[in-house]
């Protein structure tokens, strides 16, 4: 460590990506990856909080087992649109957009994204999806559950189906144009020196991430326009009673919508690997293994979609194929914990924020990921499939995983990103009350789940209550910690103290370059000779037994 | 178990099986989550930063990674197995079971015995036999949960599925819909209530008001004009029905089939899908004329229709029984049809 | 590597920014067009997969459909996208030349064969709407009558008069042509929308062509256009078996 760099104090730099150009048409026009991901911060944001509001309406709905907050109606139309914020206009662009955007190509030692705007033309089709949705749900609302079940939602409901589910679609062609972006760049635009070898962890997650986005989506796309074809024309693509097969749906729908989970995890366990090496000062344990675990995610990720529909209808075999493939999808994600850990192992850990959120996400993905074995088994998926123990699982995974990877990375990357240091105690602080929010809010749902508890209940039955009061009261210490960040970072953007270009100490091309980064990213190409997470000197490999 | 919040009862056979494999789970999820948080805490401390000390470069250990491959794999696969060895059991009924079928709409359940009985939303059944409930959606998809007897199957329309338990412990137990099917989702519940065989013997007396289901499906199958063609002289215009049910019948294009409940509701509203070898294509469809409860009644008579040796119905025979019918003159009678208005019943 | 990223010497009028040579930036825009193209397949993989599942489970339908629409029409169409992809092909040759004159009167006529795949399609489309083949609330397959003299795909008529099926089954079959239809028309109706963007598209690339440089080092945007060409072109040529050509008579 320089002793010599930390007894001057850092300065913002003269010029950079926020101050290069002012006015709404240099925002709206530009071209700078940088500006398109704090673009995309803002839309994600607002969604993520238009979904947290839905999540505090339905957990203060289910204080009382009779329902009396709000009509079974509206409670239905609160999950669906919970539902379908958080995982199309917040969790999937999340990662990707925000911070894939700002730091990949900085990553990779680029200028920009290969396609800069097909970049920003993904976040204008983001707007237009997320206009239709804001329409939907101020136009009456959708009450289908965010999976839009055939013939529930073909046939049945009077609500705004179709205009949601275009709103959908254009969020999805966006997450397309996104993951089409990062794999040219990754293939194309690496710096000298930069071998697939020597690329961050991060990078590599994106990258698989990106190869579900463009191969999954598409279906997506296709199964809503039938839908919508359907529910438009009175067609039985999948009305039984006009000789269609609702359980064709389902196959259609799972088949995105199972590896969309991996679109939304694998880019948050690609910050993880960046924090964890960094508040550790080591390079990651078995860094070839994690980056192929990510690839192996993506891949098993799409022949594992019917095992949300085991009493759906489908035969015994089909079924026992989907439990085994299911399992092999479970181990990469496993190695990747445990390679996590023993990165930690001799190094010298500093519990930093990043690092907080970072562990965090290790133990709550773990159980989440656990607990997806239950779901797994078929025997005991006939009791716990559609009931609360599903809830639970996935939002352990997404919110104990994926939400706080999200965190974990806005507070490792907002001082490269705004050139100041958030307020290190309050986050601290924010932190552990998110942990303990998080847990108190959705670990009884697990229990609830095989009491028997059904998902999507606007009533319950009595003695489900306990835990359900439960849930809410954790669920309100949850918002706190979800609000506090918000206020902290925007605080530091006026008052945050300077950050300097590297105040982690971090490897990683991004943190060569300023604090906030010039609009070309760098002054001179960089040409790599190193490993990634080269902290300390260069030694031997040392093998543990 | 059952005194602890954690479970629901155990009130079927199988609930002790479930219950033993979510404890597995359960140990295996605790002890390798409190390995994981006990490693990164123990590590944050024990090797907490400090100026003295630098991290140590491990670039890892093939080993290790394929230890803690194997391993994680070796207990999956154990899951794996237990878990599907389970679920073969739960997909299928044992032969003897007593048959209750059951019509899913929005937003009730309509249960109903063979002898006629008829519950609204209530489920009786005995201890100590198998059961098998036999589901259908009138229309959207719902699903048939009982928490207690660790049971649960999606009710589709338009194709019968099927669910079974034996009920171990008297009592009232919860039925839940749960696949989402829209406004009153959460009112879809219904109690089911497990008695003592003799109790259910006698609760099964008081409620034959309406006669059996075979009778009422007779009633239809006249009113209907099933009869016309379905009949078991060889001029016949369609297959004998007698003794049909749960046996092989070969189709026009030689492909065999099990004459089950699916099948006769899909020869009912699509008769043109699967032809009988030797008849022709004349059925025309009931669709919209009749509804899931006459149809289960319909298919509760056809059951019933013993054919002429006096077998009991109901047995699935070996395929070398295939029924092959040949009807001579059905040709000629073709002939004469054509030239005439078809008379079949307009939906 | 010394230089600030945004000199470079020899810059051509066409490199943008963020590559650092011409070379870099054709292989990352044409990968980045596979790769789009990728996701089309994906797309219409899905629609052709829900179209297969539906023709094995009516069989009898989809037969009744298929042999209800012009294989003359189709075939017209057929070899005439293939033609606009040769012109394409031809335009990209031309560009690569620098013979921009060429390169603009091979898209010209693409966009004019394209435009006339687009007219017999309309043909086609009215063909079904005055036949009441267009699913939804005036799909009528069964008329007793055909109404219009040599118009004879009345699929109910057909059936009964021209395959000797009953009555009953006719109708069943009639009602059930209507999945047959709805796919027809979602699958055609997509591609067409894809080649109206490739219409689009080409007008885009005529002016190209006229204001940049288009020459042997930079074609990069005829080259990729002509990829999406083909694309539409191929996917049509999945489009026209699938839909007009498999078992037009009944197999079984």
């Amino acid at each position: 460590m320089s002793t010599a760099a930390q007894t001057v104090k850092p300065v913002m730099p003269a010029r950079h990506y926020l101050n290069d150009n002012y006015g709404i048409r240099s925002w709206l026009l530009t071209k700078d990856h940088k500006r398109i991901a704090v673009l995309y911060l803002f839309s994600i944001t607002f969604f993520f909080f238009i979904g947290g509001i839905f999540a505090s309406l339905i957990r203060l709905h289910l204080l009382t087992p009779n329902g009396e907050l709000f009509q079974a109606d509206t409670y239905n139309k609160m999950f669906t649109m919970h539902g379908v914020n958080m995982i199309f206009f917040f969790l999937i662009p999340s990662v990707p957009a925000v911070l894939g955007n700002f730091i990949i190509p900085i990553m990779v030692g680029a200028k920009d994204l290969a396609f800069p705007k097909i970049n920003l033309m993904s976040w204008y089709i983001f707007m237009v999806g997320a206009f239709f949705s804001l329409y939907a749900m101020v136009s009456g609302g959708v009450d289908t559950g965010w999976t839009f079940y055939t013939p529930l939602s073909s046939g049945f409901v009077h609500t705004n189906v179709i205009v949601m589910a275009v709103g959908i679609l254009f969020a999805g062609f966006s997450s397309i144009f996104t993951g089409l972006n990062f794999i040219v760049t990754v293939h194309r635009m690496r710096a000298p020196g930069l071998t697939w070898g020597r690329l961050p962890l991060m990078v590599w997650a994106n990258y698989a991430a990106s190869l579900i986005m463009i191969l999954g989506t598409p279906v997506l796309a296709i199964t809503l326009i039938l839908l919508a074809l359907e529910r438009g024309f009175h067609i039985g693509i999948f009305d039984p009673k006009l000789g269609g097969d609702p359980v064709l749906f389902q196959h259609m729908f799972w088949f995105y919508s199972h590896p969309a989970v991996y679109i939304m995890i694998l880019p948050g366990m690609g910050v993880i690997s960046e924090i964890v090496t960094c508040f550790s000062r080591k390079r990651v344990f078995g860094y070839a293994f994690v980056a192929f675990s990510s690839i192996a995610i993506a891949v098993f990720g799409f022949v594992v979609w019917a095992h949300h529909m085991f009493v759906a209808g489908i035969s015994v075999y089909s079924a026992m194929v989907f439990s085994l493939l299911s399992y092999a999808v479970a181990i990469p994600s496993a190695v990747k914990v445990f390679n996590w850990t023993a990165t930690m192992y001799k190094g010298s850990v500093k519990l930093d924020t990043p690092m907080l959120y970072a562990l965090g996400f290790i133990g709550l993905f773990t159980i989440g990921g656990l607990t997806g074995l239950f779901l797994a088994a078929l025997g005991l998926d006939v009791h716990i499939h559609d009931t609360y123990f599903v809830i639970a699982h996935f939002h352990y995974v997404m919110v104990g995983g994926m939400v706080m990877a999200y965190l974990g990375g806005l507070h490792f990357w907002w001082p490269k990103m705004t050139g100041k240091l958030y307020p290190e105690p309050v986050a601290k602080l924010a932190a552990l009350i998110t942990f303990i929010g998080f847990n108190l809010t959705f670990f009884p749902q697990f229990i609830l789940g095989y009491m028997g508890m059904p998902r999507r209940y606007a009533m319950y039955s009595p003695e489900f209550q306990v835990l359900n009061v439960l849930s809410s009261a954790g669920a309100s210490i949850l918002a706190v910690g979800f609000i506090l960040p918000a206020l902290y970072f925007t605080w530091s953007l006026k008052y945050g103290e300077v950050a300097g270009d590297n105040p982690y100490k971090a490897t990683g091309l991004e943190w060569q370059t300023t604090s906030p980064p010039p609009t070309h990213n760098f002054d001179v190409t960089p040409v790599v000779t190193e490993d990634p997470y080269h902290y300390g000197a260069e030694e031997e490999v040392t093998v543990v037994p | 178990m059952q005194s602890l919040p954690l479970f629901p009862e155990q009130a079927s056979t199988v609930a002790g099986q479930v219950d033993a494999l979510y404890l597995f789970l359960v140990l295996i999820t605790t002890f390798f989550s409190l390995l994981i948080a006990i490693l990164i805490i123990y590590f944050a401390i024990k090797y907490r930063r400090t100026p003295e000390r630098t991290a140590e470069q491990i670039h890892g250990s093939t080993l290790l990674e394929i230890v803690w491959t194997v391993i994680p794999l070796g207990i999956s696969m154990v899951i794996f197995l237990w878990g599907a060895a389970l679920y073969f059991h739960i997909q299928r009924p044992p032969g003897n079971a007593l048959e209750v079928y059951g019509v899913a709409k929005q937003w009730m359940w309509k249960f109903e015995f063979p002898g006629g009985q008829r519950e609204i939303n209530s489920l009786h059944v005995p201890t100590g036999r198998p059961v098998k409930v036999t589901l259908i959606s009138q229309d959207v998809i719902h699903s048939f949960f009982v928490p207690a007897f660790r049971v649960k199957s999606d009710v589709l329309p338009n194709r019968y599925m099927t669910s079974w338990f034996e009920a171990t412990t008297p009592g009232t137990y919860h039925l839940f819909c749960s696949q989402y099917c829209g406004t009153k989702h959460s009112g879809m519940i219904g109690e089911v209530t497990v008695m003592k065989p003799e109790d259910f013997a006698a609760w099964l007396e008081s409620g034959k008001a309406e006669g059996s289901m075979a009778a009422s499906g007779e009633k239809l199958f006249q009113q209907y004009g099933c009869t016309t063609c379905h009949r078991p002289d060889s001029g016949a215009r369609g297959p004998n029905l007698e003794g049909l049910y749960g046996r092989p019948v070969r189709l026009q294009d030689n492909r065999v089939v099990i004459a089950d409940d699916n099948y006769i509701r899909e020869s009912v509203l699509n008769p043109n899908a699967k032809i009988v070898s030797g008849f022709q294509p004349i059925m025309p469809t009931f669709q919209g004329v009749v509804s899931e409860e006459q149809m289960l009644q319909i298919i509760a008579y056809i059951k019933s229709m013993a054919d002429q040796t006096g077998q009991p119905l109901n047995n699935r025979s070996t395929p070398t029984q295939i029924r092959d019918t040949e009807v001579p003159n059905v040709q000629q009678q073709m002939q004469q049809d054509q030239n005439q208005k078809p008379s079949g019943k307009q939906p | 590597m010394s230089h600030s990223p945004t000199t470079i010497p020899e810059h051509h009028p066409a490199l943008v920014h963020q590559f650092d040579s011409m070379e870099q930036q054709r292989e990352a825009s044409t990968f980045g067009m596979w790769v789009f193209l990728l996701t089309e397949i994906m797309m219409f993989g899905g629609l052709f997969a829900a179209y297969l599942i539906y023709r094995i489970k009516y069989y009898d339908a989809f037969v009744a459909g298929s042999s209800s629409i012009d294989v003359t029409w189709g075939f017209i169409n057929t070899l005439v996208l293939i033609g606009s992809s040769l012109t394409m092909a031809l335009a990209v040759s031309a560009a690569q030349r620098a013979w921009r004159r060429g390169a603009q009167i091979f898209i010209v006529l693409t966009m004019i064969l394209g435009s006339v795949f687009l007219g017999v399609k309309a043909i086609e489309y009215h063909q079904k709407y005055v036949e009441h083949h267009i699913p939804g609330g005036v799909f009528g397959a069964f008329d007793a009558v055909s109404d219009y003299p040599g118009e004879d795909h009345n699929i109910y008529w057909d059936l009964v008069n021209k395959e000797h099926r009953t009555p009953e089954a006719a109708k069943q079959i009639a009602d059930q042509t209507q999945i047959f239809f709805c796919f027809y028309f979602a699958m055609t109706g997509l591609h067409a929308l894809h080649m109206i963007i490739g219409l689009i598209l080409m007008t885009w690339l005529l002016v190209q062509v006229q204001r940049l440089n288009i020459g042997p080092e930079y074609y990069t945007p005829v080259e990729l256009s002509g990829l999406y060409w083909h694309f539409v072109d191929i996917v049509w040529i999945y489009l026209f078996p699938l839909l007009y050509l498999i078992n037009r008579t009944h197999g079984r």
